[in-house]
């Protein structure tokens, strides 16, 4: 039989914040176990939570970013559950009055059309400590509980793994672009729970849900997809009924197995937590944040691509990462050419990071220099092996590219006369090359070319130095 | 009271209770589940909670570390640890 | 002079004049204090070493020209605030062996304020109880009305400043437990507008219903210990950011013979019902006569959803509880029976370490949060709770305050009533409205009964009119024995 898969993930992204939802510890990673912590965030006896401002405003910019409606009230809730990694035995979390509703991400189907992934709801709430397995005991480490994580709940829009993989994608860079989370996968910045289920195609309703916990990254998740989607096709054509349950995504099997439930009875007694005021921001309040918002990476894809005339391709390297977008545009605007400067940002300054390792931010290139450069070599006063020649000078220790080529008499030569001096010598100098060309070995032409810089010291406008040589050697 | 399921309800809470508990409980229980559903006759439909004995919105903290607890002061307390984590009979997830 | 039996006014003017120390007045408690250990038992712990190394230190910067509105007065504290390096229980078993690493809000305030800390008092465990019968360190005698139950569950602190075995202390109140035992045994006792003191470092009770108050000898000492704990705490995200006034500046320009002119004191009949004791009905008449002979006005009101006020409580109260005693799993603290399988060891843990009211409470609260019971229950009684606060707001647009009876019938003698549950809570059918409301009270004494057990009275003023309560108690405030 034919099926309909059907996905629908809750991600929750970390966000980035200094300290903790509820209380002023560190949320910084990789610290040593208990390092970070105090009463509230240990659920001591008398200790209280007190709302982070921060990571509202960052809820409230994810739910912009994503075209979600912020509610007009939000309040936080107790989920009740006993687990160990839980410090009060009740998780502060938001049921049924989230922060922003509605909403969606863009990404390209199955079919390559675009389409909407909807989001139901973001809502915040606190993360949990850590166990760690050992022989014989478990232990608890309490450094992450209560660092803010934004749940983000998306529809049930998502019909293979390729488009949870998209939705994934598109979702993190938004992020990333909102500023409100850092989306580090290996520090578990962003762990999405999968909801799967299949069904006969044309069939309205939807088939027994499956739900895979805690996957981090989305290699993982795409594995995992494949996996349980074929496991379910394989049980639905064997006429075997499937159970609604958790399960777990066993990386060295490859294969996804039963998870024990938390609480046998899933009966979280939630209610409204009386520790917290509700929170109702005022319309100035959203609009003051929204006016900090960065443009959507899908748009400003699109608007690059027009602005600029660069190709689409470009577009995307470029828009993927905000600080590298920023760069190109001041970039541009500051030599008057995008496709000269997207040319530059794309081949030579990310080889320039690659090479060094040093990111771009924590170099000394700034826009204007690198349009100064353009500017000069898009004039003809230097030319392109001068302009990438003093590019990692540039890069290491900043600097006036103009006063560097003046001080330096970097200038092209573009004189005729002293080119032609240069141009007589060398073909003086390699009668037994200027043989071969003439006998057709029209490659050899390079190497007088060489030549002819190498005389000049490199100034020498190498398109006239072609025009030349070709004239004298007709 | 129908639906008074003490041993479910013990569950939840996490409490062993005793033969004697759970009768004792169980009917103690009962009379005061009887007795507070003496508020089921009135007509809320129409009334919003009150979550708090005085109520305003918007309370927040600024996003500025406050120094917590040293490593040792917070396992001080801890019934039993393996080094500097609490520690707990194994769990199975 | 007995040093012990001062007020903090009085403490304060000795202090300042130099006719005693701080350690003298600090070693004078001390003495009475572990005398009355095996009768009274007010206190859980005694702090001699501590509280007489910081009387010294108070004394030292007396000399040395300092001066702070407590320097130097002897304070005893509830069990259930955490006071750092010192063992904080809320007289449970289970928090046995905790140490505290950190202060309460009002326990800094206080440190601030020059207070020194004489030892924990007594209470019910985790102040769920009306008699500190339920206290898993056994009973406090009420040490006026010998024999009898010192009321609840600040029982250990109202025992104290009753039997002078402290100059003052701190209580806390989430249906009466501050006011009910100070009636019991004859001290002043306020429940603050929720909001106006910080419940940070205070073992929780109901969250949305707690508040931490004075317990005192005088209404002048309520009104000095209001001004060092009232205020917004960033800690607590439900204390509020309301001025504070000088509360000691509350009856000031009072007409010395009419006091109360001008001020109206709503009689909610309610409050005056079938199951009053007819002493306390007594006192709570002269009372009304002392109101009007001060220049005061009376006036009838009504609070119609009284009836509705203990079951609400209840469900309130309980539902709170089981979250916040969800904690006591002796993962991080306290108690553990350690156990092979995580599950067992949390119940066995928490059936070890709580005692038997505890059980029943966070078994009624798991109830009425739970799947198909939330709406009829939890969700009801918030909104009953919504009724029982109009009905307060209505009778204070007639009057400046209500007066009333504190508890149905004074003190009663240990160990009875205690199989049964019901008639326990229905003494606080009084107190529990002013808490779901938020709004503040003060109990004051009204008398004491032919048997000797005291009686007091309990005055009700909207949200954050502790000025008005102080105005009205320091005039209706009985002359002292």
């Amino acid at each position: 039989m034919e099926y309909e898969v059907v996905i629908g993930l809750e991600t929750h992204v970390q966000l980035k914040t200094t300290t903790k939802m509820f209380c002023g510890c560190s949320t910084a990673f990789g610290a040593s176990p208990n390092a970070h912590v105090c009463p509230v965030c240990l659920g001591y006896p008398g200790a209280l939570p007190a709302m982070n401002q921060e990571a509202i405003r960052y809820t409230v910019m994810a739910g912009l970013m994503l075209g979600c409606k912020i509610a007009d009230y939000a309040k936080f809730d107790r989920k009740n559950y006993f687990y160990p990694d839980s410090s009060k035995n009740y998780q502060i979390t938001q049921l049924d009055y989230p922060l922003c509703l509605g909403g969606g991400v863009e990404i390209v189907g199955e079919g390559g059309e675009k389409k909407t992934v909807r989001i139901h709801h973001i809502h915040l709430e606190e993360d949990v400590g850590k166990l760690t397995h050992r022989a014989g005991c478990s232990g608890v480490d309490f450094n992450r509980a209560g660092t803010p994580l934004m749940e983000i709940v998306s529809e049930p829009d998502m019909r293979s793994a390729d488009e949870a993989i998209a939705y994934l994608t598109a979702l993190r860079e938004m992020m990333i672009y909102a500023g409100v989370s850092e989306c580090n996968l290996e520090e578990g910045n962003m762990r999405s729970d999968v909801n799967i289920s299949i069904r006969p195609k044309g069939q309205q309703a939807y088939g027994t849900k499956i739900e895979i916990k805690n996957m981090n990254t989305f290699s993982g998740i795409h594995a995992a997809l494949l996996y349980e989607i074929e496991r379910q096709k394989a049980a639905c054509d064997a006429g075997q009924a499937l159970r609604q349950e958790t399960r777990r995504w066993d990386t060295e099997a490859g294969e996804t197995a039963v998870m024990r439930s938390k609480e046998n009875s899933d009966d979280y007694r939630y209610f409204p937590e009386p520790d917290l005021m509700p929170i109702a921001l005022s319309a100035e309040q959203v609009a003051a944040w929204a006016a900090q918002l960065p443009e959507a990476p899908a748009k400003r894809r699109e608007r690059m691509i027009a602005e600029y005339g660069i190709p689409e391709y470009d577009a995307g390297v470029l828009s993927a990462d905000r600080a590298l977008a920023d760069f190109f545009e001041a970039t541009a605007k500051r030599c008057g050419n995008g496709k000269l400067a997207s040319n530059w940002v794309m081949a030579e300054v990310l080889a320039l990071t690659a090479k060094t390792g040093v990111e771009l931010s924590d170099s000394q290139l700034t826009p204007e220099a690198l349009g100064d450069l353009l500017k000069l070599l898009e004039g003809k006063t230097i030319n392109g092996p001068t302009a990438k020649a003093l590019l990692p000078e540039l890069f290491e220790k900043g600097g006036d590219p103009a006063a560097m080529v003046k001080e330096r008499g970097l200038g092209q030569v573009s004189d005729a006369g002293a080119i032609e001096a240069f141009v007589d010598a060398v073909l003086e100098a390699n009668p037994k090359v200027v043989a071969e060309v003439k006998a057709g070995k029209g490659a050899a032409i390079g190497f007088l070319v060489g030549q002819v810089m190498k005389q000049s010291k490199g100034k020498a406008s190498p398109q006239m130095v072609q025009e030349l040589l070709r004239k004298k050697l007709a | 009271m129908p639906g008074f399921d003490i041993d479910r309800v013990a569950h939840l809470a996490r409490l062993d209770l005793t033969e004697e508990e759970r009768t004792t409980f169980g009917s103690q229980l009962e009379t005061i589940v009887a007795y507070v559903d003496r508020i089921a006759g009135l007509d809320v439909a129409d009334e919003k909670a009150t979550l708090h004995g005085h109520q305003v919105n918007n309370i927040f903290r600024a996003d500025t570390p406050v120094e917590g607890l040293e490593t040792e002061a917070a396992l001080a307390n801890a019934p039993a640890r393996i080094e500097d984590e609490i520690r707990m009979p194994r769990i199975v997830e | 002079m007995e040093l012990h039996k001062l007020t903090i006014a009085e403490a304060l003017k000795g202090l300042r004049e130099g006719t005693f120390t701080s350690v003298d007045l600090t070693q004078a408690l001390i003495n009475v204090m572990e005398a009355s250990q095996a009768d009274i038992h007010a206190y859980v712990t005694i702090d001699a070493e501590g509280a007489l190394a910081q009387a010294a230190e108070c004394d030292r910067r007396r000399a040395a020209g300092e001066d702070l509105p407590m320097l130097g007065v002897p304070i005893a504290i509830k069990d259930n605030m955490n006071v750092i390096g010192q063992p904080c229980t809320a007289s449970s078993r289970i928090l046995e062996g905790y140490v505290a690493p950190y202060d309460a809000t009002v326990i800094a305030k206080l440190r601030a304020a020059g207070a020194v800390f004489l030892g924990r008092t007594n209470m019910d465990e985790f102040a769920l109880g009306s008699t500190t019968q339920t206290s898993g360190f056994g009973p406090t005698e009420n040490p006026v009305a010998r024999g009898c139950i010192p009321g609840g569950s600040s029982g250990g602190s109202a025992a104290a400043v009753g039997g002078d075995l402290a100059i003052c202390a701190l209580g806390s109140d989430t249906g009466g437990s501050i006011r009910q035992p100070a009636s019991h045994c004859g001290i002043v006792g306020v429940k603050p507008t929720y909001g106006r003191v910080s419940r940070y470092g205070i073992v929780a009770c109901a969250s949305s219903l707690d508040q931490v108050g004075p317990m005192t000898k005088t209404v002048e000492d309520a009104a000095i210990l209001m001004n060092v704990i009232s205020g917004r705490d960033p800690m607590d995200a439900t204390s509020l950011d309301e001025p504070v006034p000088d509360y000691t500046t509350a009856w000031q320009g009072c007409d010395p013979d009419q006091p109360l002119k001008g001020m109206t004191f709503g009689i909610p009949e309610e409050y005056y019902g079938d199951g009053l004791d007819d002493e306390v009905r007594a006192f709570a008449e002269a009372m009304k006569a002392r109101v009007v002979a001060l220049g005061g006005t009376l006036k009838p009101v009504s609070l119609p959803h009284s009836q509705y006020g203990i079951p609400t409580y209840y469900i309130c109260m309980t539902a709170e509880i089981s979250a916040n005693l969800a904690r006591f799993d002796g993962v991080r603290y306290g108690q553990r029976v350690p156990c092979d399988d995580v599950i067992e060891q949390y119940k066995r843990t928490r059936a070890e370490g709580f005692g038997a009211e505890v059980k029943r409470r966070v078994l009624l609260g798991t109830f009425v949060l739970s799947s198909g019971y939330y709406d009829a229950y939890y969700n009801r009684a918030q909104k009953v709770r919504t009724l029982i606060r109009r009905d307060f707001n209505q009778a204070f647009a007639e009057c400046d305050a209500l007066l009333t009876p504190v508890t149905p019938e004074p003190a009663w003698p240990l160990g009875v009533y205690q199989d049964d549950p019901i008639r326990n809570y229905l003494s606080d059918v009084l107190t529990v409205g002013v808490n779901l409301a938020g709004c503040c009270a003060i109990a004051i004494p009204a008398g004491t009964t032919q048997a000797g057990k005291p009686v007091g009275i309990q005055l009700i003023a909207p949200n954050f009119g502790e000025m008005t309560l102080f105005k009205a108690a320091k005039a209706l405030e009985l002359p002292r024995a």
